[in-house]
């Protein structure tokens, strides 16, 4: 046994893919520890906020600031109220009223004001320019305007009594250090569609996903194990029976059964446990037929012969003369089946099949959900990427185990 | 070809068996649950309706039209024999629709849009996979965990990223459907140039994820046939190396066919998610549509299909492997 784990921990392969899931696992176990709260919660009003720190304009205000001359602050304030997109429309404005635009370059913000405010006029009608375009115009004018003036902002408060006091005036060059406002929030990748954070969402789901794993995977090599051990070693009748249930359920696809098992327990009866089992429930056919091949080629062994001549019940000479033998491929199977569980519960959840949308996120309901309110075709990257790359993450770490597992087993293949 | 009788024999009995048993939980799975889909859907319809005679009206009629109201037995042998004349009943969501007509509508897209794909797939995958036995040194080192990740993506994420590469991004390729959806289905030029700018995402997706996993298992394949003692033997006789990679990909190959018999209906189910990602007119769509429009008879329709799609395939590569596995040929000889 420990000569088989100090070979095991040799491979490489497996070394990676296991040192991959244990940062998994401790990212899930230490990080709501730092951040508690239920991932459920909608602390966002709004859908997908952009990954980022937010700081609370409402506390920055009484903070205290500090004076910092910036020479690049006017420019950079401007920049960011005139984007690309801005600079090439004014261009095609001025083009369109006729005015000389040879030489005008579009970095050069300066320049780039300066000829629209001399040139630009609301009352003109350029051919061809939309009502639409016209109010664009107008609107991108009045935010320059009031970028433009650089003056100072006045803060009120309102007191109950609606009464304005004044509490604030926020010059240009006033900062305040993030460290001393009193709210800010770290969003690391923003807000899902319901305003959730998406980063305490994601660690719940991964959690829920691969107890999701584990449980389906317990239960199809549990019955995998226990046919393909009975059908092997038993024979005759018993093996007909087992391996005729067994190559049908190979043929007929489990996705299929899946889907019709899940759809008939209903929404209201389908929390993560139940979808666990039923994946494990469809999922145990590559088992049971790998575990009777191997039991077939074992149970005329020499010491299995002796176990039954010695009177040994079936039970004994099955886990101690046979499962040893046998256990490699049980472990290699089991971690397959984890995650082949986590991505049919992915998948069910994406038909909209998946546990129950109320208790726990899962990483298929996370990405349901991105998907139902097209984060994919609105740029909002971040709710369902880090879902993609942590399904992959676990799985590839699971199946890079089984490859070193194999090649520590399997002689033949080791490089 | 009279050796042969018996294997095909043997396989067309399976096959038929199996049929029977997916047929028959097909009809049983839904069944066996406690709560009745007539009175679901009657619920559904029944909604503001204070008169309670009605409600029950709506039921008797829906009981009627699914014949739920008779004994299952009975039920059974009504829903072959539906069955037998193509006729699966009428959809709910798309009332009146049958659901034959949805699901031959959608059939072909999915057919058109698979087939070739995983075929294309399994080629590509077992060449590289080949290739990177045979070559090792180097390529394995940085390939082979590469290959490895990328087979771990999912196949609805690798679709999710391509559209959004290809398709939001850089804008060369449409976003959703089939064609343009200002188009009516016909056979001129600018319809069928519509449907291959569509074609193209969903496909290379599809492809992209069977490459990885073939790849990785060609790959091992091969490495344990290249050890084989067979192989040394050559090389002792000094059989030239070419010649030994043609025995050696043979040889691995036979293996790959039985694992793309049995991760067929992975495969697919697979790829029918990936359907829904680029809203593409087959059936994984369609039974997306039916799963949250809650439409009963489509929903059993669309598996009883897709199992369908899936038995007949592994059938069909049963007996390609008949053909091309000498030792099936020599056991049928002895």
């Amino acid at each position: 046994m420990k000569n088989t784990l100090r070979q095991i921990f040799h491979s490489s392969k497996f070394v990676v893919g296991f040192l991959i899931f244990v940062g998994l696992l401790a990212v899930i176990f230490i990080y709501p520890v730092f951040h508690p709260g239920n991932p459920l919660d909608m602390i966002g009003v709004g859908t997908f906020a952009k990954p980022g720190t937010y700081v609370s304009l409402y506390d920055s205000v009484t903070t205290q600031t500090q004076v910092l001359k910036l020479p690049e602050a006017a420019d950079k304030r401007l920049a960011k109220v005139l984007s690309d997109e801005d600079r090439v429309k004014i261009v095609n404005y001025l083009t369109a009223i006729e005015v000389d635009v040879e030489g005008l370059d579009y970095s050069d913000t300066d320049a780039l004001l300066e000829a629209w405010r001399a040139n630009y006029d609301e009352s003109l009608k350029p051919k061809g320019m939309t009502k639409a375009e016209r109010n664009y115009y107008k609107r991108l004018n009045n935010s320059l305007n009031s970028m433009g003036s650089q003056g100072e902002m006045i803060v009120t408060e309102k007191d109950p009594s609606g009464e304005e006091k004044q509490m604030a005036v926020i010059g240009t060059e006033d900062y305040v250090n993030v460290k001393d406002v009193a709210n800010t929030k770290n969003l690391v990748f923003g807000t899902d569609n319901f305003g959730r954070d998406v980063l305490k969402e994601l660690v719940s789901a991964a959690k829920t996903s691969i107890q999701i794993g584990l449980i389906a995977g317990t239960v199809a090599t549990f019955i995998g194990l226990l046919l393909g051990l009975l059908s092997g070693y038993v024979g005759g009748l018993l093996d007909d029976i087992i391996m005729f249930i067994t190559n049908i359920f190979t043929v007929i696809p489990s996705f299929v059964l899946l889907i019709l098992i899940s759809y008939s327990i209903g929404q209201d009866k389908r929390g993560a446990p139940v979808v666990a089992l039923v994946i494990g429930l469809t999922s145990w056919t590559w088992t049971a037929r790998s575990v009777r091949s191997q039991v077939i080629s074992l149970r005329n062994r020499d010491h299995v012969n002796l176990s039954r001549l010695s009177g040994h019940s079936l039970g004994r000479i099955l886990l101690t003369d046979i499962l040893p033998y046998i256990a490699s491929y049980v472990v290699m199977a089991f971690i397959l089946q984890v995650s082949s569980g986590i991505l049919a519960e992915a998948q069910l959840s994406l038909l909209g099949l998946g546990p129950k949308t109320t208790e726990v996120p899962t990483l298929g309901l996370m990405m349901n959900w991105a998907m139902l309110y097209s984060a994919h075709l609105n740029g909002s990257w971040w709710a369902y990427f880090p879902v993609i790359f942590t399904i992959t993450l676990i799985s590839f770490s699971l199946n890079l185990m089984n490859t070193g597992l194999d090649q520590v087993f399997n002689p033949t293949l080791r490089d | 070809m009279k050796g042969y009788r018996k294997y095909f024999g043997k396989k067309i009995i399976w096959f038929l068996i199996t049929l029977v048993v997916a047929v028959l939980l097909n009809f049983i799975l839904p069944r066996l649950m406690p709560n009745d889909p007539v009175a679901a859907i009657t619920g559904k319809m029944a909604q503001g309706l204070t008169d309670a005679s009605a409600a029950q009206r709506i039921y008797e009629k829906y009981q009627e039209e699914f014949g739920t109201n008779k004994p299952i037995i009975q039920q059974f042998f009504i829903f072959v024999k539906n069955l037998f004349h193509g006729d699966l009943g009428t959809s709910f969501s798309q009332y009146p629709r049958k659901v034959s007509d949805i699901i031959s509508s959608s059939i072909l897209w999915t057919i058109a849009l698979q087939f070739p794909a995983i075929i294309v797939g399994w080629l590509l995958g077992n060449l590289l996979g080949a290739l990177a036995a045979y070559i090792r040194k180097g390529f394995d080192k940085v390939l082979l965990p590469v290959s490895l990740f990328l087979s771990n993506i999912p196949a609805f994420g690798m679709a999710v990223m391509l559209l959004v590469l290809f398709a939001v991004k850089l804008k060369i390729a449409p976003t959703s459907g089939g064609y343009n959806f200002d188009m009516i289905p016909n056979f001129s030029w600018r319809f069928v140039k519509s449907v291959i700018s569509h074609y193209q995402l969903p496909f290379w997706s599809i492809v992209l994820v069977s490459i990885g996993g073939q790849a990785v298992g060609m790959r091992s394949m091969s490495i344990y046939e290249l050890n084989a003692d067979y192989v040394k033997y050559a090389r002792f006789l000094g059989i030239k190396d070419r010649k030994i990679v043609g025995y050696v990909f043979r040889n691995a190959m036979l293996p790959q066919i039985t694992g793309l018999a049995m991760s067929i209906g992975t495969m697919v189910g697979g790829a029918l998610v990936a359907e829904i990602i680029f809203s593409y007119p087959g059936l994984g769509s369609t039974m997306f549509s039916a799963i949250s429009g809650g439409d009963y008879p489509l929903i059993s329709a669309t598996t009883l299909i897709i199992t369908l799609m899936v038995l007949v395939i592994s059938f069909l590569l049963d007996i390609i492997y008949g053909f091309i596995d000498p030792r099936v040929k020599a056991a049928q000889f002895d």
